[in-house]
């Protein structure tokens, strides 16, 4: 009964090793999980409920494991094993009903916390400062951002004032993106013909990764973007600087903009009026109920004030 | 005209790269191999007559676990070339296009055509001998969907040397799979790749439906029925519900594409969110449809490797059908993120966990069948045991990602990635393989040899593991999925150099589990150990009550059962010395072979090609053959014939003869 044995060494082989992937995995990459590591109160709610969560399916997941490593070994076939053995065993309303029950239990509680964050996060952040709104646009393949109350733009960088809730609207002039800023909160689709609406908030100055998570074509991999989240003063002084420094962005250069490219980080003291609820409505916008909603609300309603 | 001609060709066939060149040399040389070698040994009527033109379930079930096996190899490949260019950062080995053409081909063949045909190839060997009946309920139906499945997955495979491969991701979203941003025929290739093969599914669907509805032995109450009829059953229910959309929704989008309709598009009032959610309708059930048969194998394995009942066997089927009712209520939490209503994300987050409930009590079920039984760790069910942990922790992470708020941080990006991968490889590939392992002996005559399988499984558990777990923690790091590159060529680095190298590592581990298994295979067919009693594991189903491999009528006498595991209580039986009754042979009833299956879906192969490529040419004719072929069929009456009684006498004396 060689065989036997040896699957159960095996079988122990299997367990072990699973934890040393896991512990490896965990140290080469701890300081480096910038979806635990938020920066803002969006991205906060959701970190809480990552471990949360987390932590309730490892107490399920674990003992499992372990009753099935028990199991195997205590029941095994060998001829020397006296443990109880009943072939027709095969029914117990007791057992059924406690592991039906169980699974209830814990999908009730996991459903309250989902439902109570799901809510929460319907509603942006904070509402004791004045928001602001920036116009995000995916293009093939690189990121627009526009200011409507500070009337400039930018390309692959977006700055922030820290501490103020953030209403970034999103839309595409390219195929279906994502925009995500982990450390921030999660991420939104941005699509064409529609203005959908995320709300973030940086509530200390700092820089953080932004990406494009939905595959958008041949350079998506390219579509990475920086924010820079500065004092409210700070923030002011760059805006400043922008208007003051950087060229016009025209028709014509959105236009060349647009094409299918990659691009680095550009600025733009001022850019066209109406430029975003142009490329909404050119996709199609205009075919969309609400499309006179653009500046009113949005059709998302799990991020809707 | 010279020029014309070398136009034509630089366009129609895909150039400019040298691991396509080299594909197309491969596929040259192996097509001239095989022609010759059926040649040389004057095979070609053999080929004809045994096996292209039979509607013998268990023929048709090994071509299509040849076909599937073959499928496996090339999605491996593809993943292992994705590996590569991911192992370190800024590497150069697959280009931008290239790298997302194999993500796209990659996820298509894993799932159309390696895993349902993998599935198909248990349903048709497996449940008939199951349920103790001679074939499924349409032979000459299930034929056509072997064939309309391979005449599919080859389309879909040329245009990796033709044409050129879509490259829009494996659910192809609009507007990107739009003529607008894939102008090329890759995406042409994926819808009439897709759809013919679809077509064949809902058949298999359909066929399997009717067969365990309709063809059981007398006495085999529903409630008596194997648990992995039972999952065949309730996966055909779903295929029968998800497929048509599937069907319906490629079909509008290549309205989209050849006729310039606007169903997926915005302009004109179009939506390419509809597309999103019609394809997930199908997608999500899909997932199921492949786990599901799965589950019923596990349960199969675990009974008759712990020598005990199934544990639950209520609840087990009561769990089955439920799953596949939820599974069609769960779609949109594949995008959460899309900008539904809280209520309506907290709708399907609520759904998709409640799957979760039905899948642990499974697994509680198959613990307590283990529990006071008598464990042997064959093959079958060292893959069973290796599913389990794998199964409830990818289990784990679906229920996480299904808590809408943090999927706001997962959606599109490694985690995913780890999670999906560890359902389907720890749950359908890992199932497949127990499947395939439990009954190859019923199926050849042979078993596989167990060193080599244990190294094979070794390297595909580890291998997982090592692939996977990192990926899990790279969706922490913020690393998205369908990237080609990372690091500092992107301007950033989050440092998923170390663990993308570890996942590489393990990649590569599977891959010479896969070696190992073709090893185990080519090894087995000539040394393997030969089963001369039928029933080589100790099984407790009709299967095993007949000769390996079962002869052409399957059961000579049909079988009368009076309780579940019936041929574990005919044994019974027979050790307490009761004896079964005297049966008189009689003649019986079978469909004879016919080659209009093979030949429509060469017309459908004809057809998909014309509109892939837009030449009505070509398009019509092959539909015009698809419907000569139906009248063809419709105007045949001679497709049955009886085998005489002598002759089941002479074939069971020669089978029963070697085997008691
Ligand atoms: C043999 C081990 C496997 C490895 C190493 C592997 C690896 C990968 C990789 C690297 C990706 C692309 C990730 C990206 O760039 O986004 C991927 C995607 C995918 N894989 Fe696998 N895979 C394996 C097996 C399977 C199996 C067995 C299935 C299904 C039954 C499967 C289904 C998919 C699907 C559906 C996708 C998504 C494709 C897309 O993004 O469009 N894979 N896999
Ligand atoms: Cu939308
Ligand atoms: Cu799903």
């Amino acid at each position: 009964m060689k065989s036997k044995r040896t699957g159960w060494k095996l079988l122990t082989i299997l367990v072990l090793s699973y934890a040393v992937i896991i512990a490896v995995s965990v140290a080469l990459g701890w300081d480096k999980f910038i979806v635990l590591d938020p920066k803002g109160p969006v991205a906060e709610v959701q970190q809480k409920l990552i471990i949360l969560t987390g932590l309730i399916c490892m107490a399920v997941v674990i003992p499992v494991i372990v009753l099935m490593v028990y199991i195997v070994w205590k029941y095994r076939d060998t001829p020397d094993n006296d443990a109880p053995y009943q072939p027709e065993w095969n029914d117990s309303k007791l057992l059924e009903t406690i592991w039906w029950g169980i699974p209830i239990l814990i999908i009730i509680v996991l459903s309250i916390f989902t439902a109570r964050d799901t809510y929460k996060l319907a509603k942006p952040p904070v509402t004791d400062s004045n928001p602001i709104t920036i116009q995000v646009t995916s293009l093939d393949w690189k990121w627009l951002f526009q200011y409507p109350d500070q009337k400039i733009a930018t390309v692959n960088y977006v700055q922030i004032p820290a501490g103020v809730p953030i209403r970034f609207q999103l839309t595409s002039d390219a195929p279906m993106n994502s925009f995500w800023i982990p450390q921030l909160g999660g991420q939104e689709y941005s699509m064409p013909g529609m203005a959908m609406q995320l709300w973030l908030q940086a509530d200390k100055p700092g820089k953080y990764f932004g990406s494009g998570a939905n595959f958008s074509g041949r350079d998506f991999a390219h579509m990475q973007f920086e924010v820079e989240s500065k004092p409210q003063a700070e923030f002011n002084e760059w805006v400043k600087e922008v208007k003051a420094s950087s060229p016009e962005l025209t028709k014509e250069g959105y236009t060349q903009l647009a094409k299918p490219s990659t691009a680095k980080q550009e600025f733009f003291s001022s850019y066209p009026d109406e430029l975003y609820t142009e490329i909404v409505d050119k996709n199609g916008g205009i075919y969309m109920k609400h499309s006179d909603g653009l500046n009113s609300g949005s059709y998302n309603g799990s991020t809707r004030p | 005209m010279w020029e014309n001609i070398k136009e034509f060709a630089s366009t129609f066939f895909v150039t400019g790269d040298p691991l396509i060149y080299g594909a197309d040399v491969a596929i040259v040389l192996t097509s001239i191999a095989i022609v010759f070698v059926l040649t040389y040994f004057k095979k070609w009527t053999w080929l004809w007559r045994e096996w292209i033109t039979t509607v013998d379930h268990k023929k048709i079930g090994i071509m299509y676990l040849i076909a599937s096996l073959l499928m496996l190899f090339r999605g491996g490949v593809d993943a292992l070339l994705m590996r590569t260019q991911l192992a370190l950062p800024n590497m150069k080995f697959l280009q931008a296009d290239h790298y997302n053409a194999v993500f796209t081909t990659h996820g298509t063949i894993m799932i159309l055509f390696m895993a349902m045909p993998l599935m198909f190839a248990l349903f048709n060997l497996v449940v008939p001998l199951q349920l103790g009946a001679r074939d499924v309920a349409y032979p000459f139906l299930n034929s056509l969907s072997f064939w309309l499945f391979l005449m599919g997955a080859m389309l879909f495979n040329l245009s990796f040397v033709i044409g050129g491969s879509p490259d829009a991701g494996w659910l192809s979203y609009p507007p990107l799979s739009e003529l607008s941003h894939s102008p090329g025929v890759g995406q042409n290739f994926y819808i009439w790749g897709i759809q013919i093969s679809g077509i064949g599914s809902l058949a298999t669907g359909i066929n399997f439906l009717v067969t365990i509805l309709k063809m059981r032995a007398p006495g085999m109450k529903m409630m008596k029925m194997p648990l992995f009829s039972w999952s065949v059953l309730s996966s055909s229910i779903m295929i029968i519900f998800a497929f048509p959309i599937l069907t319906v929704t490629l079909a509008l989008l290549f309205l989209d594409r050849f006729l310039g309709a606007h169903f997926f598009t915005m302009d004109l009032g179009g939506n390419p969110m509809l597309y999103v959610n019609l394809i997930w309708m199908w997608g999500h059930p899909e997932v199921y449809i492949v786990v599901i048969p799965a589950f019923g194998i596990f349960s199969e394995v675990v009974a008759t490797f712990s020598k005990k009942k199934i544990f639950g066997y209520k609840s087990m089927v009561f769990s089955m059908m439920l799953i596949s009712i939820v599974s069609f209520f769960t779609w949109a939490h594949h995008f959460f993120t899309m900008g539904s209503s809280a209520n309506v994300n907290v709708f399907f987050a609520i759904s998709t966990m409640v799957i979760g409930i039905p899948t642990g009590v499974k697994v509680f079920n198959w613990l307590f069948t283990m529990f006071r039984g008598r464990i042997t760790i064959s093959q079958p069910m060292l893959w069973t045991l290796g599913f389990i942990p794998c199964f409830v922790v990818g289990g784990a992470t679906g229920v996480m990602l299904a808590v809408a708020p943090a999927d706001y941080q997962y959606h599109n990006s490694y985690f995913l990635i780890a999670h999906f991968h560890q359902v389907l490889i720890g749950g359908v590939v890992f199932g497949y393989l127990a499947g395939m392992y439990y009954w190859w002996p019923k199926v050849f005559g042979f078993k596989l040899d167990d060193r080599l399988g244990k190294w094979a499984f070794w390297m595909w558990n580890i291998g997982f593991y090592v692939c996977f777990m990192p990926q899990y923690a790279l969706g922490f790091m913020g690393m998205t999925r369908r990237l080609y590159t990372y690091g500092s060529d992107t301007g950033w680095d989050l440092g998923w150099a170390p663990l993308n190298l570890v996942s590489t590592v393990g990649a590569f581990l599977m891959g010479i589990g896969f070696i190992f298994q073709v090893w185990q295979i080519s090894y087995s067919i000539r040394k393997g150990e030969r089963d001369l009693t039928g029933d080589p594991w100790g099984g407790r189903t009709l299967e095993w009550s007949i000769p390996s491999p079962a002869p052409m009528y399957n059961f000579a006498v049909e079988p009368h059962v009076t309780t579940d595991d019936a041929w574990w209580k005919v044994k019974e039986d027979r050790a307490k010395g009761i004896k079964p009754a005297p049966v008189k042979l009689e003649p019986i009833h079978m469909p004879k072979n016919s080659a209009i299956p093979f030949i429509m879906s060469v017309f459908w192969f004809i057809a998909g090609f014309g509109f892939v490529f837009d030449w009505m040419w070509m398009a019509i004719p092959g539909l015009v053959g698809v419907a000569g072929c139906m009248l063809a069929r419709s105007f045949s009456y001679d497709t049955d014939y009886y085998i005489p009684v002598d002759e089941i006498e002479r074939t069971e004396a020669a089978l029963r003869g070697r085997t008691v």
